[in-house]
């Protein structure tokens, strides 16, 4: 979903980047107050594994592929803000060693799938949380399918883009429906790899799920008092 | 304890990431994504320009000397993750630098 170069005129990518730089101010003041110490290297291998899973294109449709944007899922592992910090490191690392993403289009990129992926997509997240159950199955649920939601966010934010700014002469409504039909199908991707990362973490290390910190781990996080197996830490 | 298995973990993470980028990236698909599809079907696509660094020794996921694409594709991969990852644990340890000696009250670990 990177845009190259070309495709929004320079006055929409410049506001863009503006938006972008704000957001990852923001982001960086946010995840200093929020990040955990133990979380600060998960972050980083959150950003390797989303490099690694975005190489990853899978066909949804003829002659078309997707693949991860994974905002939502950094959000649901590591928090909004920080979430939003590692789409943006990998962005940053597409378009400077692999020429993948326009340089005048960083921001844009930045917007469409770092900030809404990660910062939507955790609204979502939170809002899905509310209506399920407080269990490592509806964390799992909640974070594949406020995921798939966030892609067709982020395809819809490339719209905007468009409509404020595209060169091209499609109408914008042709492009909406276009957009919104095969991101919705890319999104369906973009749940299940979601889903399945969050529930291998959640199996192997739930304590550090930023999503599920309010979910009990009692053999670890909260013994009953008086429990001598506090003890064993 | 908890923070060798905090290693482990990561190591773990970071083994399945290589992995992917190096071996399973050889087998993605090929086609335009969802966004280059309908910038191709629409007209919008003709407007690309290219990318100033596509001259560059990694340009699109390649090795430049590189002729076997998927061994390119897995260097590529390889150089991208640890790349990725490195710059990453450099920035979240910033960030956790920047948090002012105020707040430090965090549960510590075993007494």
């Amino acid at each position: 979903m990177h845009i190259p170069d070309g495709f929004i005129n320079a006055p929409t990518s410049l506001a863009a980047g503006a938006v972008a730089a704000g957001g990852v101010g923001v982001s960086l003041r946010r995840a200093a107050q929020t990040l955990q110490e133990k979380q600060a290297p998960l972050a980083g291998l959150v950003a390797a594994y989303i490099f690694a899973v975005q190489m990853l294109n899978f066909p949804v449709a003829a002659g078309t592929s997707g693949h991860l944007l994974g905002g939502c899922l950094a959000a649901v592992l590591v928090g909004p803000w920080a979430g939003a910090l590692c789409v943006s490191v990998v962005l940053l690392v597409q378009g400077l060693l692999f020429a993948d993403g326009g340089l005048t289009a960083l921001g844009l990129n930045i917007v469409n799938m770092a900030l809404i992926t990660a910062w939507g997509g955790y609204a979502i997240f939170l809002l899905l949380r509310r209506a399920l159950p407080a269990t490592r199955t509806g964390v799992t649920i909640s974070a594949g399918v406020a995921a798939g939601i966030s892609v067709v966010l982020a395809s819809l934010a490339f719209v905007v883009e468009y409509a404020t700014g595209g060169n091209g002469g499609a109408p914008v409504g042709t492009v909406v429906a276009a957009m919104v039909g095969v991101h919705t199908l890319i999104g369906i991707g973009e749940g299940i790899i979601t889903a399945l990362t969050v529930g291998v973490v959640l199996g192997v290390r739930p304590d550090l799920v930023y999503g599920a910190a309010d979910l009990q781990t009692p053999l670890v996080l909260a013994p009953k008092p008086g429990d001598p197996a506090r003890e064993v830490s | 304890m908890r923070s060798s298995n905090l290693r482990i973990f990561l190591l773990g993470g970071l083994l399945v990431a290589i992995g992917l980028a190096m071996l399973v990236s050889g087998f993605a698909s090929g086609s335009p994504d969802g966004l280059n599809k309908v910038a191709e079907d629409h007209g919008i696509a003709a407007n690309a320009k290219a990318h100033r660094l596509e001259s560059g020794p990694l340009a699109g996921y390649a090795v430049k000397g590189v002729g076997n694409n998927r061994l390119g594709t897995g260097i590529s991969g390889l150089i991208g993750v640890l790349v990725t990852f490195g710059i990453g644990l450099a920035l979240f340890a910033a960030v956790r630098a920047m948090r002012s000696g105020r707040d430090r009250s965090e549960p510590t670990r075993a007494p």
